[in-house]
C-alpha cells in the first residue's frame, strides 16, 4: 500500500472531476455544508442516517449498503474519492467503511473539504443526479472492525491507539471541546493505551503528514510495530483517520478500528479503566 | 444511533450561568465577521484540541476547561490568533482577527 493508492491532492482533483470512473463523495454528519456548495458533481452521503442503521446501533447490512450505493450511481469499479468537513474525519470513516464492505478502489482527497476552501477551488449548488446501478457489496471484511470483547482482550498485549484528545483520554473531559459535555459514559481510557490524538497525523490545513514524520509520531508514542494494532476514539470516525493513517499510509497489516470506542467501553458494566495521562509520574 | 463527534452549527447562545467552560466569539477582517473559517483550539502547549467552522456571522464556540488557549482561525483570505484565559466556568469571550 503506497500513498499514490488511496490519498490524492485537490490539485488532482480539481483536474479529474470530470473523468469517467471517477466519482466524488462528500461525506458528512451534518450535511448542511453540501447544501451551501459542494464540489462540482460530488454526490453526498449523510454518515448518520445512510451509514447507519436507524434502529439498532451498527452500520447498514450488506443489502442496504448495495441499494445505498446503487441509488448515489456507483458501480463497483469506480474510483471513488471520499472527501469532507471535520478534518475529513467521517470520509475517512466512510473509507473504512467502503473498505469494511469491499470496494476495490477508494480513495481521500487529502485535506479534505477544508484544504479545498483554503485553496479557494470552486464549490456549487447544482443537484447531482446520476444514473442507478446495480452496486454488489461483499460481507464485512471483519480484519479491519474490532469488537468490545476482543478490545477487553488486548489490553496489555496489543497496540491500543486512544486517538482523543489529552483531556478526553485522561478523563477530564467527555466530548471533543467543539461539543458539551454532559455524557452517560464513564471518563478515561482503555488500560495499556496510547495516547496519540488524531490531529497529530494531520497539518493544519487538513492534509495528512509525511510517510516519515507519522512513523516518528507514533514511534515516540510507545507505537510497536510488531504487534497487532486497535484504534479508538468516542465514537469511531477520529480513529478511522488514525486507522487510514496506520494502515493505508504506513502499512501496518493488522490495523482494526474499534467503532463502538468510548461511548460503548466507557459505558461497558466491569471493564477496567484508566484515568490520568497513562504515563509514569 | 449515536451521534458522532462532528461540530455543531456555531451561533445562537449558552445560558450565562453554565457550568460549563466557554470560550465563544467572532472572528472579525477588519472589523467584519468572517463566516467559514476553520478555527482551532490550541492548549497551553499550542496542542490542537478541536475545531469548528465559524458561522455566516464569524461566531464560534468551544466547551473547554478552565486553562489557557489559544484560538486559531485559518481562512482563503487570511488567518490570525488570540489567547484567551479561562478561569473558570461561564462564558468567556474572545474574538480573533484574520488578515
Amino acid at each position: 500500500m503506497s500513498r499514490e493508492n488511496v490519498l490524492v491532492s485537490a490539485a488532482w482533483s480539481e483536474e479529474n472531476l470530470q473523468t469517467p470512473g471517477v466519482v466524488f463523495a462528500e461525506v458528512d454528519e451534518d450535511t448542511t455544508a453540501y447544501d451551501g456548495g459542494h464540489i462540482p458533481g460530488a454526490v453526498r452521503i449523510d454518515w448518520k442516517t445512510e451509514l447507519q442503521d436507524q434502529v439498532r446501533r451498527d452500520f447498514v447490512d450488506r443489502e442496504g449498503f448495495e441499494k445505498l450505493l446503487s441509488a448515489k450511481g456507483i458501480s463497483n469499479d469506480d474510483t471513488v474519492v471520499l472527501y469532507g468537513g471535520n478534518n475529513n474525519w467521517f470520509a475517512a470513516y466512510a473509507y473504512w467503511y467502503f473498505k469494511l464492505y469491499g470496494h476495490n478502489d477508494v480513495k481521500l482527497l487529502d485535506g479534505g473539504r477544508k484544504k479545498w476552501e483554503l485553496d479557494g477551488r470552486p464549490l456549487d449548488k447544482e443537484e447531482v443526479t446520476r444514473p442507478a446501478t446495480s452496486y454488489k457489496a461483499q460481507e464485512q471484511d471483519l480484519s479491519i472492525r474490532a469488537f468490545r470483547d476482543e478490545v477487553v482482550d488486548a489490553i496489555g498485549n496489543k497496540n491500543l491507539v486512544d486517538v482523543r484528545s489529552p483531556d478526553e483520554f485522561s478523563g477530564k473531559l467527555l466530548a471533543p471541546a467543539h461539543l458539551p459535555q454532559e455524557q452517560a459514559q464513564r471518563a478515561g481510557h482503555i488500560p495499556s493505551a496510547v495516547n496519540v490524538p488524531w490531529s497529530k497525523a494531520a497539518n493544519e490545513d487538513g492534509t495528512f503528514k509525511s510517510d516519515d514524520e507519522l512513523r516518528e509520531i507514533y514511534a515516540e508514542a510507545g507505537f510497536d510495530g510488531s504487534r497487532k494494532t486497535i484504534a479508538y476514539c468516542r465514537i469511531g470516525e477520529r480513529s478511522s483517520h488514525t486507522w487510514f493513517a496506520l494502515r493505508e499510509l504506513l502499512g501496518h497489516e493488522d490495523v482494526k478500528n474499534y467503532d463502538g470506542s468510548w461511548t460503548e467501553y466507557g459505558s461497558l458494566v466491569g471493564v477496567p479503566i484508566e484515568l490520568g495521562s497513562g504515563k509514569e509520574a | 444511533m449515536s451521534n458522532g463527534c462532528g461540530a455543531p452549527a456555531q451561533g445562537g447562545s449558552v445560558d450565562a450561568n453554565t457550568t460549563e467552560t466557554v470560550l465563544e466569539g467572532k472572528v472579525l477582517s477588519e472589523g467584519t465577521p468572517v463566516g467559514g473559517a476553520f478555527v482551532r483550539l490550541l492548549d497551553a502547549t499550542g496542542e490542537f484540541t478541536a475545531e469548528v467552522v465559524s458561522s455566516p456571522e464569524g461566531d464560534f464556540r468551544f466547551f473547554a476547561a478552565p486553562g489557557a488557549w489559544t484560538v486559531r482561525a485559518l481562512h482563503r483570505t487570511g488567518n490570525g490568533q488570540a489567547d484567551v484565559s479561562a478561569t473558570g466556568p461561564g462564558v468567556h469571550a474572545v474574538e480573533i482577527a484574520v488578515a
